[in-house]
């Protein structure tokens, strides 16, 4: 049984954080180069820690698996990051923004974490612009604003439709500031491959440097992984190829607690595969809902083509079903209707996966150039990809895996259950519930990055001496050997089969079983053919090459090796999790219109896993959940 | 589709590095050109042979890791676009495709198509920034900036620092890269302050790189992928010259005595 001792600050919500910060203990500036810290990941979440903690004085150290610590995922970000600055008057506030947060995530997200998320983000709009990212600017000068999905307030900043690449520019350059001080020293293509306890503390990483194929060991006084998503578990996916879960994972065959690993959010508008070689999904954005009608065929046997149906013969499935808010419910709800309409076999496109996104109308009444002038990066990036003209023929998208809500269970301090092990951004499970709103995952991260996590270390740091351990340590030593050995042990396999077939049948596994909807029967089907897979692969992969160079087979495999064993885990929880909520559907659990139906009496609490050892059930520890701010209710998009 | 590749083989820096041919059958025109690799990797390692190595994370285009010289030119025969977001029907059945590394004596190889740009990081190093420490900053809305001002700042922040410029340049160049960034930053008013330094110095840092110089063949921007435009290095230009008329005075170190 773990202990989870959460440090939720007690007494008023708007009062909590501060409160909290005035009690933490803190390093003074002439000790902290003293003490190291290794943040693991250069994301937006962990190039603002690394950049702010190397601007206090630590002595950081950071590391990235690409050749630049620029090319982490949070690049690809496109729609915007929010903010409760209320610029538009609209009455947007700092409890606007947390009750928004708290309801889009289902009630299962602690309210103290999402009440700091919210109080924090102003600043971190001043914080980028004081980095020179250019947010887009109204006519006087001022920064202009949009909404997003699932909000009632015009509180989202952008820049262009590339928001994440300038935050992460933004942060990026104050890395490169701290880089050129000496504050930081940066270590690329470096994957971390374990994480060393001594005394139950953790005091540093193993890590594969993948050029070389050097095994290299890193101590230090604390270690803060801001390693990002595991959407690739599902091969198929919006995120970047690379994206994995094994610096996670890892932690977890340590001891750490893994928190509701199968809360996996799924974006409605994705370009549908278009074949068994798809390597992954591009997303376009959700803004397209706005003036795009989305239908299929009424007849499953239809062969004209889309311009060529007429209206009566054409199922505007979400304006009929949800006439209220039509084409523009939330992303689960627009997820999971695309699914049941594609199941029935209405689907189109060659594979029969894809749904209709249809801005004819919306042509007729604007003027094509209008409708183009809103959408031309999206429209241009659609027929780049696709070959067709959006234009002239209906879009085709089809739901893809988008984000990751679960991760590393971590206290109010953003600290793991192994005391001096951190985890930030999305890696961690904090404060998006069952499912993330638009455009506060980039706040999230920068909240963690640049506000919280460079107090919350010194509370931690101050109560322990600094440069405890060294590498000289036999526990580096032992963790070395055994990274080696599964290197070893890959490389001798020599199979008949490529990681990348494997990880396309894992896969198609985890979104059959554990995907959009979620069934008892597929589930357990789903727990029982994983570790099928799994074996087969450490019997049958075949990786060329040796572990002493540049080989990346051997990388995927690393990574491969860990998403089947967490593949696993994922299904455990959503079986576990007898309750729809959020991105979490079990079709036993729905009202009679197919919506989630939360069970608070018995699951409002983050489902939280203990490692036991190979070949053992992981334990369940449940963190309860407390409502005291903002009562429950349900979440209803229909009326 | 059938194709026939010509593509750089390397084992590892030290390794002098030739061109293989491979012929390569069920091409799928709506492929994109990595998962055309991805497929001729499937193929190599099937037969036992090594599978080629090469750059690649996002596949949509904005981490710039992506780095091909297709058919001689950076990323492609396709304007605007990067290596991962060119497909397969750009080419017909029975092409022959030459795909090699960026060639620059500033981006080494480092295996087959997977050359070392961290050269670019240490430009920016050299200045690519506005100096600041994360903690509260002034209400950004008490700085107005001039939406156009803002957009031509956003053209020149576009830069995914991918190399492509470097590699297409005959001198091996990196001007435009480091135009978008000072450009970029000296564009807006909170990056006025350090404007003349960041141009000398990130150019100095250019120089030791052993990044060629800038004798405006424009072919960096022919080949740019998120086309940005030349017009940047005469404003990177004009900031040297102006940097360079005077004495760099840097007072940190004393500052910091006090
Ligand atoms: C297409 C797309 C669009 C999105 N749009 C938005 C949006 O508009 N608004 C919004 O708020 N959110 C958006 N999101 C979500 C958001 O971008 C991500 O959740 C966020 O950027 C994650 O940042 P991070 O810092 O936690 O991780 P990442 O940016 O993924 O960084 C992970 C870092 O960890 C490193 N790493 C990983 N594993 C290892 C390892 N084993 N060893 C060493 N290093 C490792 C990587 O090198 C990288 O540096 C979008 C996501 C996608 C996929
Ligand atoms: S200027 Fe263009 S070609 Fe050069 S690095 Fe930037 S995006 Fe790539
Ligand atoms: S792989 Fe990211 S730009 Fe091509």
């Amino acid at each position: 049984m773990l202990t989870l001792d959460s440090k939720i600050p007690q007494g008023p919500i708007e009062e909590g954080w501060t409160n909290h910060k005035n009690n933490l203990r803190l390093v003074g500036p002439k000790n902290r180069p003293n003490y190291k810290v290794l943040v693991v990941g250069s994301g937006l979440a962990g190039a603002s820690a690394a950049a702010s903690m190397g601007a206090m004085g630590y002595h950081v150290e950071c590391f990235c698996f690409q050749d630049s610590p620029r090319r982490a995922h949070s690049i690809a970000a496109q729609g915007g990051i929010n903010a409760a600055k209320n610029y538009r008057n609209d009455g947007d506030s700092t409890w606007r923004l947390f009750a928004d947060t708290q309801k889009g995530g289902d009630y299962r997200a602690r309210e103290q974490n999402v009440y700091r998320l919210a109080e924090l983000s102003a600043a971190i709009i001043d914080q980028a612009v004081a980095q020179g990212v250019p947010f887009a600017r109204e006519y006087g000068g001022k920064l202009a604003n949009r909404s997003f999905g699932g909000v009632l307030v015009e509180r989202t900043f952008y820049c262009r439709g590339e928001t994440g690449q300038q935050l992460l520019l933004g942060a990026f350059s104050a890395l490169q500031e701290q880089l050129a001080a000496k504050n930081v020293t940066m270590h690329t293509r470096t994957e971390l491959m374990d994480i060393v306890l001594v005394d139950g503390q953790a005091k540093g990483i193993i890590c594969r440097n993948l050029e070389t194929g050097d095994i290299t060991s890193h101590a230090a006084d604390a270690v803060v992984l801001a390693t990002g998503g595991y959407g690739n578990v599902y091969y198929l996916s919006t995120n970047a190829k690379g994206c994995n879960v094994t610096a996670a994972y890892r932690a977890y065959k340590r001891g750490a607690g893994f928190a509701n690993p199968s809360f996996v959010q799924i974006h409605p508008t994705s370009i549908p595969a278009s074949g068994d070689y798809q390597s992954k999904l591009t997303l376009m954005s959700e803004s397209l809902r706005n003036d795009g009608r989305i239908w299929v065929p009424r007849n499953p046997d239809e062969t004209r083509k889309p311009n060529e149906i007429p209206e009566e013969d054409r199922y505007y499935y979400l304006e009929e079903r949800y006439p209220r808010f039509g084409n523009l419910v939330p992303r689960d709800v627009a997820a999971r209707n695309a699914k049941d309409v594609c199941d029935k076999g209405l689907g189109v496109g060659s594979t029969g996966y894809g749904v209709y996104l249809d801005f004819g109308r919306a042509i007729e009444k604007l003027g094509e150039n209008v409708v183009v002038g809103r959408y031309a990066n999206l429209f241009e990036m659609y027929e780049r990809i696709t070959d067709e003209d959006p234009r002239k023929v209906p879009m085709r998208i089809y739901p893809a895996v988008h984000y990751t809500m679960g991760g590393l269970w971590v206290d109010y301090n953003l600290m793991t259950n192994i005391p001096g092990l951190y985890a930030i951004g999305e890696a961690n499970f904090a404060d998006h519930g069952a499912n993330r709103l638009g455009a506060s995952s980039l706040m999230q991260c920068l909240a963690d990055g640049y506000f919280i996590i460079p107090v919350t270390i010194g509370d931690y740091l101050s109560r322990n001496p600094y440069g405890q351990v060294t590498t000289d340590h036999p526990a580096f030593k032992d963790a070395e050997n055994a990274v080696r050995q599964q290197q070893e042990q890959l490389l001798s396999i020599n199979g008949s089969r490529s990681v990348q077939s494997f990880h396309r049948e894992l896969g198609k596994l985890m979104w059959e079983h554990c995907g959009i909807s979620r069934n008892v029967a597929g589930l357990k089907k789903g727990l029982k053919l994983i570790p099928e897979l799994r074996e087969e692969f450490w019997q049958d992969v075949k990786i060329l090459g040796s572990g002493r160079q540049l080989n990346q087979a051997l990388e995927n495999a690393g990574r491969l090796a860990d998403f089947l064993e967490f593949g696993e885990l994922m299904c455990r929880d959503a079986l576990l999790r007898d309750e729809s909520c959020g991105c979490h559907f079990r079709e036993d659990h729905q009202t009679e219109e197919n919506e989630a139906l939360r069970n608070d009496e018995d699951f409002a609490h983050v489902a939280v896993f203990e490692y036991k050892g190979n070949d053992q059930t992981p334990e369940l520890t449940k963190e309860p959940i407390e409502f005291e701010a903002l009562p429950l209710a349900s979440r209803n998009y229909k009326t | 589709m059938r194709i026939r590749l010509q593509i750089w083989r390397q084992a590892s820096r030290d390794d002098s590095g030739h061109m293989d041919t491979y012929n390569l059958d069920g091409v799928n025109p709506d492929m994109s050109f990595l998962e055309m690799m991805d497929h001729l990797n499937e193929d190599l390692t099937k037969k036992g042979h090594d599978p080629v190595a090469f750059d690649h994370d996002c596949r949509e285009g904005v981490c710039g890791m992506c780095s091909m010289v297709i058919n001689g030119q950076a990323h492609g025969p396709k304007q605007g676009t990067t290596t991962c977001q060119l497909y397969m029907r750009h080419f017909n059945d029975g092409d022959e495709i030459f795909v090699e590394p960026w060639r620059s004596q500033a981006f080494p190889v480092v295996k087959d198509l997977v050359v070392d740009r961290s050269a670019f990081d240490r430009v920016i190093q050299a200045g690519g920034f506005i100096s600041n420490h994360s903690g509260p900053k002034p209400e950004p809305n008490s700085i107005l900036i001039e939406p156009e001002v803002a957009e031509q700042a956003l053209d020149a922040a576009t830069c995914i620092g991918c190399g492509a410029c470097v590699a297409a340049c005959p001198n091996g160049s990196a001007m435009l890269f480091t135009a978008a960034k000072v450009s970029h930053l000296g564009l807006l008013p909170q990056g006025e302050t350090e404007r003349y330094p960041r141009a000398r110095n990130m150019v100095k840092q250019m120089d030791k790189e052993g990044f060629g110089s800038c004798r405006n063949y424009a072919e960096c921007e022919a080949q740019c992928p998120k086309e940005i435009s030349i017009a940047f290095i005469s404003r990177l230009n004009t900031d040297y010259l102006k940097a360079s008329l005077v004495e760099p005075k840097d007072r940190r170190g004393k500052m910091k005595s006090q």
